[in-house]
């Protein structure tokens, strides 16, 4: 069966679009390539696409981010230029997402190399009226 | 390999971190896939077949707009194949055909009624939130093998 898949480069990453339809050409797969600005398309048969996907997340571990997509590429029931523009449905969601990408990209750096995650910080607790007590008799006494 | 379904059901992150450690990530695109390569469908997933509602109409009434069981078509097998969860709560990004607040309310009620691993999280807002976001998930899907 063919699958679909976006491969998407977090904004901090060195590795370009055009890196990446590079390396598929190089790859040798029977796999149609679109580059966009944020990454490329790639569609081709499913086991080549998770040949390739396994490739191509060794090309930046940590900032290359892999997503399934239920039309082919250039498909004119999504396609903007057969729509007449406008976003197409779908990219509300990868617009969100790729704001927090370079977090999760460092995140996901930090988990590579065994650092720990911090702990969340609790929120400072107000003294009570038997705190507030204590306190005044300390420095007022 | 556990299959391992995210809400938002078309999340990026979500779906790539469940995958990087080896699990299977049920996302709708997968589903609307299956619809896509179906012959005699226009535009799916606009377009239902007589099949659908009746899929929708396992998970909510049929007085519920017919929107939900839309949906509900579509969600309900992922939730049914489902043998673990992550659920991201502030999803301000659930816009269009994951917009719909009912099914949102439906689907996460779903997941915690199927008494499956169930992962709860926020969408990280700064550095540190997205080191024990990725930690979490890591911890969460390293012990589901």
């Amino acid at each position: 069966m063919k699958a679909t898949k976006y491969v998407v480069t977090s904004q901090e990453s060195d590795v370009l679009p055009s890196d990446i339809a590079l390396k598929i050409y190089e790859l040798g797969r029977d796999i149609n390539v679109k580059e966009t600005c944020f990454g490329v398309i790639i569609d081709g048969e499913e086991e080549d696409i998770r040949a390739t996907v396994e490739e191509l997340r060794k090309m930046d571990e940590s900032n290359i981010f892999i997503k399934d997509r239920g039309f082919p590429p250039g498909d004119p029931r999504r396609c903007r230029g057969h729509r007449g523009g406008g976003a197409r449905p779908g990219f509300y969601m990868m617009q969100h997402e790729s704001e927090i990408l370079p977090l999760i990209s460092r995140a996901l750096e930090a988990d590579l190399r065994g650092e720990e995650a911090p702990l969340p910080i609790e929120a400072k607790k107000r003294p009570g009226l038997e705190e507030l007590e204590e306190m005044i008799n300390e420095e007022f006494s | 390999m556990v299959k391992v379904m995210v809400y938002p059901p078309t999340s990026m992150i979500l779906s790539d971190l469940v995958e990087r450690t080896g699990h299977e990530a049920l996302v709708v695109s997968k589903e609307v896939r299956k619809k896509v390569n179906t012959a005699g469908l226009d535009s799916p997933p606009l377009n239902m077949t007589p099949e659908d509602p009746k899929k929708g109409l396992k998970y909510a009434a049929v007085d519920v707009p017919s929107g939900v069981r839309g949906r509900m078509s579509l969600l309900g097998p992922m939730i049914e194949e489902a043998e673990a969860a992550i659920v991201v709560l502030n999803d301000r990004c659930t816009l269009g055909c994951t917009g719909c607040a009912r099914t949102n309310e439906l689907t996460r009620f779903l997941l915690r009624t199927k008494r499956i691993p169930l992962l709860e999280l926020e969408y990280p807002g700064d550095e540190l939130a997205a080191r024990r976001f990725v930690s979490r998930i890591r911890e969460f899907l390293e012990g589901l093998s």
